[in-house]
């Protein structure tokens, strides 16, 4: 029983990241009919809007502390950061510790800004293509973009860790009278704040007027065009938003996996799996989809099940998309009709 | 017993009984017409008739042999081949290549893997398609475009390529739907020039009433899934019924 | 000629000397000029060109005229390379075996996965073939070593059985004592040129390939294939059944993968599961759709243009855009080195994302269609080559 709540734990954090990443893939595709292959690198770029933030933040200038010497006598320069000149220096000390949470901020503005340069500028020439080109166009943009990353950042992994009193785990087994159940705190935030960001996203679309007429576009595009609703500048602003969530999705995953140029890539090709199993188009397909391959991945990681088939946690997402993609092609909670063949 | 009996047929879509005990013979060279208003369930029938859908109960028998449970490919290699209501070609391909196709499935059927022939040797099978093109008046478009032609040109050619498979059973569909007054005759005579030049049984389905009586010898009412009535079109037309059902909505 | 119209005579024809010329033609700088860096002209690139040109041609059989769009090939690519190096390690290093092999493995291999694929159209096929390269990515790297080696790749070993090699045979991959590594190298004044025995039995399979994709595009067959993609319903009611064609154009294309994974072991010796990566499948498509998706001569264009691009730009370094831009005031000079910076050496591939996104926004017919653009733009054509690129775009007659 232990194990078991255990490895849903441990699915929680992974799954979380595929709900978010598949969410705004399924936004875009239900609204815009585009099918982003650049998604994995709004993701990559959220992440690595921490670590900028995180760089700014440690922006600093030499002082000369006269209070200590270097072994020569010389009084030893030091680096203090512009932001201790401004707060103090344990203000400003706990402000770069929670840079990761505080990029949350920092990364909106850029992702909307991202996300809508990417929507005018790219994507909607793209409507009436084939979804081949669509395809094809946003990889070579995902390529772009990564390479734009590793230019500035480098090739390796940029650890971003997380503010001290998230840091460490705690007994989850306590909580629901259980023992062995150890939980890093991160990673029930990060699940926590997914599901405020699912939420948020769903309670937008429900009771917003705005949100309203996306759904009536999504459902049947057509005649909602055809009521003389200005669509597209709608269409824009729902990329932006999805933008944002595959955005906040990297900024939190930081102190999980330190962010690297590929990470986007690496998430890509797994959420689309999420989306398909999903099913094309359902928003509650795709955060379903999001936890429950998320947690079999966790079970299939068992050591005990990797005994009876090895290997089985390299591919059980995809083994799960290849028998669903052939018995349900509609997926989990897909529309009938929508996207079968 | 008609080339084509459809006994007994039902088929619902959920709470909606498309197609109600639907019973139907078509005689061998005939042109049988089925119409009915909107919504009376004519496009289902000729789902039903392609292997596109399969009825919930009742059979579809052509020439002897039941037709359900078969794929539709294996359907029109029995002999049945469909018009659509809006012309299905192979958009990408020339007139010419277009017209190869049916000639490729007729004499190799489904599949073959004919991947190191050489298609300029197939000299027989390219003079078929030029004389059915010729038939149709074409032959000088054959190295067009085909998704470049005319609707009224895709029409023909669409038919064209039915034809030339020399099918015993010709299904249309609403062959003169979004069709002017003049593309519509030149159908009409079209298909009557067709039918004259060869033994050919053909089930059309419409809504233009002027090309049903045009072209039909036996007309089959459908209403709300359920035939209403068989007869000659000098009967139909003074059909009570169908009068009531159809015409009288029609007539003004 | 060899059953072909006179058009697609004369383009494999073109082909044909071209690669029998390739070591002088690509090399047209001295080496002692500064630019005999943009030379091209050395085995293991030419190598290369061909392997990927192959490997293009195939994908091209498939996408080009089916429209189905795999994002998978890359695992029969590995499969091929597993293949020959397994040969190597059991029986000898002669070529012809693993070959062989390749080609039967691979295409099975892909009669597993286009059968359960090809269920699926549309993009559901393009994440499908995803999800099974993945898969063979995955257990080559873990599971499957002991077939596969793992991260450090198969190789041979001296403790391997390799029952046919005769004590006389060489050790390295040959032809029936021919090795691949055998090079001629000829100094014409200032010039170098390498004529390569791996090269050239590269380029004998390429053309070869060539030839049969230039048949199969002529074909009945091809003409069914290019039904598939314009329009299945007309097909399915035209009573043909459109699965078993496109299984037959996949199982093809995947034997192309297969081959030219053989190849490209049958040159080095080595195989190793990334591979099988998806961002090799990625660069398959790229090449395809850079030369020109569904034409004759555009995947092996596309092929050669990227693996020239990927190694010339690779190569160029800062001290090397310093000298070319030598001759500019020093602040401009700094100030361009500074912009072309980021899209040389390591960044090559930033370039390549740039190209293949405005390929398929600009030009998505790729350099052929760009070829015959600027043809027409200049009114009349030369003949020889204007006719070998209609005869790429023109369908069968």
């Amino acid at each position: 029983m232990e194990a078991i709540i255990l490895q849903i734990l441990n699915g929680l954090d992974k799954g979380s990241a595929y709900a978010l990443i598949a969410l705004g893939l399924t936004l875009i595709f239900g609204t815009l009919g585009v099918v982003n292959f650049a998604h994995g690198a709004l993701f990559m770029i959220g992440a690595f809007c921490a670590v900028t933030l995180q760089r700014l933040l440690n922006l600093s200038h030499e002082v000369i502390d006269d209070t200590k010497k270097d072994f020569l006598g010389n009084p030893l320069k030091v680096d203090v950061p512009y932001l201790a000149d401004w707060f103090g220096a344990d203000a400003a000390q706990t402000i770069i510790q929670w840079s990761v949470p505080l990029a949350i901020l920092f990364s909106i503005p850029i992702m909307i800004l991202v996300g809508i340069s990417m929507e005018r500028g790219l994507i909607k020439h793209f409507y009436k293509r084939p979804h081949a080109d669509q395809i094809l166009v946003t990889f070579g943009l995902a390529i772009v973009l990564q390479e734009i990353i590793k230019a500035f950042f480098g090739a390796n992994p940029i650890p971003t860790p997380a503010p001290p009193a998230f840091t460490g785990s705690f007994d989850f087994g306590a909580l629901i009278g259980m023992e062995n159940i150890i939980y890093p705190y991160w990673r029930m935030v990060y699940f926590a704040f997914a599901m405020v960001v699912i939420a948020g996203v769903f309670a937008f679309l429900q009771f917003t007027t705005f949100g309203m007429v996306v759904r009536a576009g999504m459902a049947d595009r057509e005649t909602v065009g055809m009521l003389g609703i200005n669509i597209d500048r709608r269409f824009t602003i729902m990329f932006a938003i999805a933008a944002c969530v595959a955005g906040l999705a990297g900024v939190m995953y930081t102190p999980i996996n330190s962010p690297n140029y590929h990470m986007g890539m690496d998430f890509l090709v797994i959420s689309f799996v999420v989306v398909v199993v999903g099913g094309m188009g359902s928003l509650p397909g795709a955060v379903l989809a999001g936890f429950v391959l998320g947690i079999l991945e966790a079970f299939a990681s068992m050591n005990e099940v990797i005994d009876i088939v090895p290997g089985i946690n390299q591919i059980i997402i995809y083994l799960v998309a290849i028998i669903v993609l052939l018995t349900r092609p509609r997926g989990l909670m897909g529309r009938k009709g929508v996207m079968e063949e | 017993m008609g080339i084509l009996e459809v006994k007994g047929v039902n088929k619902r879509f959920g709470g909606l009984q498309a197609l109600g005990n639907v019973n139907l013979s078509v005689a061998e060279n005939t042109v049988h017409a089925i119409i009915g208003p909107n919504g009376a369930g004519k496009s289902t029938l000729l789902n039903c008739l392609v292997g596109k859908l399969i009825p919930d109960t009742g059979s579809v028998m052509f020439d002897g042999q039941s037709v359900l449970g078969r794929h539709p490919h294996e359907i029109n290699q029995m002999g049945i081949s469909r018009v659509f209501q809006t012309p299905e070609i192979f958009g990408d391909l020339t007139v010419l290549e277009n017209m190869m196709i049916p000639c490729f499935a007729r004499r190799d059927g489904s599949f073959r893997m004919h991947a190191f022939e050489q298609f300029s040797h197939e000299r027989e099978l390219i003079d078929k398609a030029m004389h059915m093109l010729e038939e149709v008046n074409m032959a000088e478009k054959k190295d067009m475009h085909s998704a470049s032609m005319s609707r009224g040109d895709k029409r023909r050619l669409e038919m064209a390529m039915c034809l030339v498979q020399e099918p015993r059973l010709l299904l249309l569909d609403e062959p003169t739907a979004g069709m002017a007054r003049a593309d519509t005759n030149n159908t009409i005579d079209l298909l009557k020039e067709i039918k004259q030049k060869r033994d050919i049984t053909m089930c059309i389905i419409e809504h233009d009433m002027h090309v049903v009586f045009s072209l039909a010898e036996r007309i089959t009412v459908l209403a709300q899934g359920t035939p209403l009535v068989e007869d000659t079109p000098d009967k139909i037309k003074g059909h009570p019924k169908v009068q009531e059902a159809y015409l009288g909505e029609a007539a003004h | 000629m060899l059953g072909l119209a006179t058009k697609d005579f004369v383009l494999l024809l073109v082909v044909a000397v071209l690669c029998l010329f390739a070591p002088v033609l690509l090399n047209p700088f001295p080496e002692t000029s500064d630019l005999a860096q943009f030379n091209a002209g050395y085995p293991d690139l030419m190598q290369r060109f061909v392997i990927f040109g192959i490997f293009a041609i195939g994908f091209n059989i498939l996408f080009g005229l089916t429209g189905y769009l795999s994002f998978g090939h890359a695992a029969f690519l590995g499969v091929g390379s597993y293949s020959v190096v397994w040969m190597f390690k059991l029986l000898n290093y002669n070529i012809v075996p693993g070959l062989l092999l390749s080609l039967v493995v691979s295409g099975l291999f892909a009669l597993a996965i286009g059968y359960v694929s090809l269920r699926r159209s549309g993009i559901y096929f393009s994440i499908l073939t995803l999800a099974f390269a993945q898969m063979s990515f995955a257990l080559a790297y873990s599971v499957l070593t002991p077939i596969t080696n793992g991260e450090t790749g198969l190789q041979v070993y001296g403790n391997d059985p390799q029952y046919l090699q005769g004590d006389s045979a060489p050790n390295i991959p040959h032809l029936f004592g021919m090795t691949m590594r055998a090079t001629e190298t000829v100094e014409f004044g200032p010039w170098l040129w390498q004529f390569n025995a791996g090269y050239y039995f590269c380029a004998v399979v390429m053309l070869i390939a060539f030839y049969l994709a230039i048949r199969i595009f002529r074909s009945p067959f091809g003409m069914m294939l290019r039904a598939v993609k314009s329009n299945q319903q007309r097909m399915r009611y035209t009573g043909l059944n459109p699965r078993p064609y496109t299984l037959a154009a996949f199982v093809i294309s995947g034997m192309y993968a297969g081959l030219a994974g053989g190849l490209m072991a049958s040159m080095d010796p080595l195989a190793g599961a990334e591979r099988m990566q998806w961002t090799a499948s990625g660069e398959v498509v790229l090449m395809t759709i850079l030369g020109g998706t569904g034409t004759l001569i555009g995947p092996v264009l596309g092929a050669g243009l990227i693996k020239y691009l990927e190694n010339i730009l690779s190569k160029i370094n800062d001290n090397i855009l310093h000298q070319w831009f030598a001759f500019m005031p020093d602040g401009l000079e700094d100030f361009l080195v500074a912009i072309v910076h980021p899209f040389i050496g390591k960044g090559w591939h930033l370039t390549l994302g740039l190209v293949f996104m405005a390929v398929v926004i600009f030009l998505p017919g790729g350099l052929v269609e760009g070829g015959q653009r600027i043809g027409r733009l200049f009114g009349r054509k030369k003949p020889a080559e204007a006719e070998a690129k209609a005869a790429a775009k023109t369908p069968a007659e």
